[in-house]
């Protein structure tokens, strides 16, 4: 069985907002391994955005404890979990976020140049198909070519896991089959842990494990037993 | 309250930093406006006012000694519409308790009291009863630096009588608004007093019964001066006529002249730059808040709000910070005028209260305020109005980059990805980025314009005092004396040093450009009083030829070589034709300057002396004093270093406060143009910065990018900055530079890297407070949201 690469122990996580306090995560206790793509299913506010944040290190539990690998998380200062992001962790979310005064090439560097052991931007576009484009800036892309500079941006670094937020939700269906074969190789082809947040129960069906949310808490985790392949998955 | 309006509060509650850094800027425009324009008025007014109740005279003329009898020529020349006579001297004073030697200008007050013109008012006391011959009247300022009441007494020494005279009452006169005292820098009410004594006193102290040395003439309106000047000239000639001059060289007026220039200046230069900046930080703030409401503009269009009710909303927005710039400006313009009513008190003698600056001042700059930010407004008021709500709607497209020539430069570098972004920011919004730099750039000017006078007033203290003027005091002489009397001045107490100086009135002409200066004479080798060149050479004077000052060579518009007529109005009165042999660059007065020998033998007189300049022995300063007092020809005793003190005092304060004020203002106009900048820069970027963040830069990381550009905007200012303020600092020494004085151009590095301090720091400190936002940015919250 794969090394177990994240790890939570009844995680809750309030918003205190002064009249009302919402609980996004009310006790998850999870399991990610290495190598494994898994896709993170729910209706909007179940708590799936919440748990990638605190796994990525943007944000802090209320309670419980999370791991890496055999690093713990929980109260990692502000410092530690950016040293975190630097150089194990990779997001993409669905909104590309690409710096629009940079090219495409330029804005993967923005990695490259600050990741302990990166691969060269020009790699990282050509793993995502973009080797063509790389002197293009945001603005003369569409949305497919500027998601794919995101996914390239977040791998140049190889990093163990690359945390997606709807990646495709922005996406036409098959710019998004695109998006998502990007992701299924690189998973593949370098073994990066990937966690990808969807609102689309297609994408499931080419996940390794799919987890289930549900007001806060884990309702099912299911195991794929046979999974497809990106370009044959439909919406 | 219509929900619109609600939101225009609300909007007005989120934004008020940056409406406070803008409005302050606002603030200062209306309060220099309020201030100067206010006190322009109240200054012309009141002298208007004053002038026309009390008579000033529109023409004025000295001579030797002229009969009474030729008043009634004089009340006969055309355009003339009254004239009076009256008898003017020097006398030194003994004033109880003050061991220096005071001098007092003595003038006669007609039998027939009130005076025809110049008419004292009276302050305290009565007017002196013609048959008390010891009875005088004195000028307010000087009984009041002396301590004087009704009844006190003091002696003066009237042509080598001692008098014991009575003050009777204190007046001020229009013709000692200014009063300042012959070789005086600088007003000194304390050593210098104006004499009013009855025409039988006077005559008998000066020897002019039935005669007069001094003469008044009014004008009917529009009667141009020259004629009547050169008619009184004509007719005073014979009688040793020193030369007719109008209100424009009546010494008292030109400083008052010079002074409405200078707050004319500082209403037409200083105002419009900071109403500029208030309008490029209003039309900069309005033009992001748009983008940022983009899809509530829509909203509110969808719902029914028409194009006009969007753009006067966003109008109103800025007419906010307007109310409360323009409320703040008349405030501290309010406190500003006051503190400026002091500082004039102190130098003019005004008989009532007149600092007050009138309501229309008040309106007037308050709509200047409020056009400006309207106009500042107007443009992103204008789209906010024009966005079609369907495509208000959507977002809007990310911004365009492109190659550009400069671009592919760039690239070559190699530079960070943070620092490549600085740069393309910078050319992707060309003009802001010049605007906001330009901003900048005029804030440091301002702080060069400032502390480059500090720099001039050093190098006019010393040229005037250390290198030209090294003597310790000077001798008056009531009449020329022979040049004997150098060794009677030698033989003074405490006397050192002694050496002589001739002064002859003169008429300097050259085509039909005239000017009445002193022409000023000594002997080769003089060491304490010298006149340099501008390697500072010491200058002798080659016989025939004459060294002008540059201001008056520019006068006369003449150069080195050219050939001016001087027309002495003393001895013989003749007019000779001399060469410019030098012009040299003076700070004090219109020079002009003779071979000692030369000039005498023009006059075909033995030398004789003027002025007797001294070394002295300090302990013996008491002594020397007492004789001066005792010495019926010397007129007065100048101390240079009482003068060097008072000038550099009385500069001193003034320049503390005009410093303080100006560096305020550039910090102002930095805090406003940066606190701005970023903080809209931030708005614009929050998501990339946020990226960043996530893709692990740390916070020091990340707000290089936003405190890289300000600073490289801020640096980039810098020799723009110097430039102006090097422009500001020429206009500034153009400005000032009138008969009376000149202010060099003297621009050191100091001046430049103060100037770059101020507005560097003023500037990391604003954009230091913008990043302590960035450390607080949410970043989840900004990736989740659309653009």
């Amino acid at each position: 069985m794969a090394e177990i690469i994240f790890r939570t122990q009844g995680v809750t996580k309030v918003y205190d907002t002064g009249q009302v306090k919402v609980h996004a995560l009310a006790g998850v206790d999870l399991k990610l391994f290495e190598a494994e793509l898994t896709v993170l299913l729910g209706p909007s506010g179940s708590g799936k955005s919440t748990l990638l944040n605190i796994l990525g290190g943007l944000d802090h539990v209320t309670d419980g404890r999370v791991w890496f690998k055999d690093t713990e998380l929980t109260n990692m200062s502000d410092r530690g979990l950016t040293r975190y992001r630097r150089d194990h962790v990779g997001f993409v979310f669905q909104f590309y976020n690409l710096v629009p005064s940079l090219t495409a090439r330029e804005n993967v560097q923005l990695v490259t140049d600050v990741a302990p052991d990166p691969m060269p931007a020009e790699e990282a576009l050509e793993l995502v198909g973009l080797g063509s484009r790389m002197n293009h800036f945001p603005s003369e892309m569409s949305g497919g070519e500027q998601q794919r500079v995101a996914i390239a941006r977040a791998i140049a670094k190889r990093p163990q896991i690359l945390l997606c937020d709807e990646p495709t939700g922005a996406l036409d269906s098959t710019t998004g089959v695109q998006v998502l074969e990007v992701l299924n190789d690189i998973n593949e082809r370098i073994g990066t842990t990937t966690v990808v947040i969807t609102h689309n129960a297609e994408i499931q069906r080419m996940a390794h494990r799919v987890i289930f949310f549900q007001d806060g808490k884990i309702s099912e985790v299911r195991v794929n037993e046979h999974r497809i392949a990106p370009s044959e998955i439909v919406w | 309250m219509q929900a619109i309006d609600k939101k225009l509060l609300k909007d007005f509650q989120r934004l008020w930093m940056q409406a406070i850094a803008i409005a302050l800027v606002l603030a200062c425009g209306v309060a220099i406006l309020l201030t100067s324009v206010g006190m322009y008025k109240a200054m012309s007014e009141t002298r208007t006012a004053y002038y026309e109740r009390n008579r000033f005279a529109d023409v004025f003329a000295e001579a030797k000694r002229a009969p009474d009898s030729l008043m009634a020529e004089i009340a006969l020349i055309d355009g003339v519409i009254s004239a009076e006579a009256q008898i003017s001297g020097y006398a030194t004073l003994d004033l109880p308790g003050l061991t220096r030697t005071a001098v007092g200008r003595i003038l006669s007050l007609p039998e027939t009291m009130p005076p025809a013109l110049n008419v004292p008012l009276l302050v305290s006391g009565r007017f002196p009863d013609p048959v008390h011959t010891d009875e005088v009247v004195v000028n307010a300022p000087f009984a009041e630096s002396n301590g004087f009441k009704q009844g006190d007494r003091f002696s003066a020494n009237l042509r080598g009588q001692r008098r014991e005279l009575i003050i009777v009452g204190t007046v001020l006169s229009p013709e000692f608004v200014y009063t300042i005292g012959p070789g005086a820098l600088l007003p000194d009410n304390e050593a210098f007093g104006i004499i009013w004594m009855s025409e039988r006193a006077a005559a008998a102290a000066f020897d002019m019964t039935g005669a007069f040395n001094y003469v008044s003439m009014a004008l009917a309106s529009g009667v141009q001066s020259q004629p009547v000047i050169d008619e009184v000239d004509r007719l005073l000639e014979p009688y040793g006529g020193l030369g007719a001059y109008d209100r424009s060289d009546h010494i008292s007026n030109a400083f008052l002249d010079s002074e409405l220039t200078e707050l004319r200046g500082m209403a037409m230069i200083l105002p419009p730059i900071f109403f500029g900046i208030a309008g490029f930080l209003v039309s900069m703030v309005m033009g992001r808040i748009i983008t940022l409401e983009r899809s509530q503009i829509g909203l509110l269009k969808a719902i029914g709000y028409s194009d006009i009710e969007i753009c006067i909303h966003y109008l109103m927005l800025a007419g906010l910070i307007a109310v409360f710039g323009v409320l703040l400006g008349w405030t501290a313009g309010t406190i500003l005028a006051r503190a400026m009513a002091g500082l004039y008190a102190q130098f003019f003698n005004f008989p009532y209260v007149i600092f007050r600056v009138s309501y229309w001042v008040y309106a007037a700059t308050g709509l200047v305020g409020i056009a400006t930010t309207s106009i500042g407004a107007m443009q992103a008021a204008l789209k906010a109005a024009r966005l079609a709500p369907a495509v208000a709607m959507q977002p809007p497209a990310p911004p365009r980059f492109k190659h550009s020539r400069v671009d592919k430069a760039i690239m070559h570098l190699r530079l960070s990805q943070s620092t490549v972004m600085i740069l393309r920011s910078l050319l992707r919004w060309p003009v802001r980025s010049f605007l906001t730099s330009l901003g900048l750039a005029l804030a440091v000017a301002s702080v060069c314009a400032a502390t480059f006078i500090n720099d001039a007033l050093d190098e006019i203290i010393d040229h005037a005092f250390h290198q030209t003027n090294r003597q310790d005091a000077m001798l008056l002489f009531a009449d020329e004396v022979p040049e004997a009397a150098l060794e009677d001045a030698r033989n003074l107490p405490g006397v050192l040093l002694a050496e002589s100086q001739q002064y002859q009135p003169a008429v300097l002409r050259r085509g039909h450009l005239t000017k009445r200066v002193a022409v000023e004479a000594r002997r080769p080798g003089s060491d304490l009083s010298r006149v340099l060149d501008k390697d500072g050479e010491v200058l002798d004077f080659s016989p025939g030829g004459i060294v002008l000052s540059l201001r008056l060579a520019d006068h006369l518009e003449v150069g080195l070589g050219d050939t001016i007529e001087v027309e002495f109005l003393t001895g013989r009165r003749e007019t000779v034709e001399v060469v410019v042999s030098q012009v040299v660059e003076l700070y004090f007065g219109l020079g002009a300057y003779m071979d000692f020998e030369y000039l005498n033998a023009l006059f075909r007189q033995a030398p004789r002396v003027s002025t007797v300049n001294i070394t002295l022995d300090e302990t013996q300063l008491d002594a020397l004093h007492r004789a001066v007092k005792d010495t019926p020809e010397i007129s007065g005793i100048i101390e240079m270093n009482v003068n060097r003190r008072a000038f550099q005092e009385t500069i001193e304060r003034n320049m503390l406060v005009m410093n303080a004020i100006y560096i305020g203002i550039a910090i102002l106009i930095t805090i406003g143009v940066t606190y701005n900048a970023a903080r809209i820069q931030l708005s614009e970027r929050a998501r990339e910065m946020a990226s960043l963040r996530i893709l692990g830069f740390g916070r020091g990381e990340v707000s290089y990018i936003l405190i890289g550009e300000m600073m490289l905007i801020a640096v980039i200012a810098q020799p723009f900055g110097w430039l102006i303020g090097a422009g500001i600092a020429r206009l500034m020494t153009n400005a000032f530079t009138s008969d009376l004085f000149a202010i060099p151009l003297v621009l050191k590095p100091s001046t430049f890297s103060t100037a770059s301090l101020v507005v560097l720091g003023a500037a990391l400190a604003s954009v230091l407070i913008v990043r302590r936002r960035l450390d607080r940015l949410d970043l989840v919250a900004v990736m989740k949201t659309r653009e």
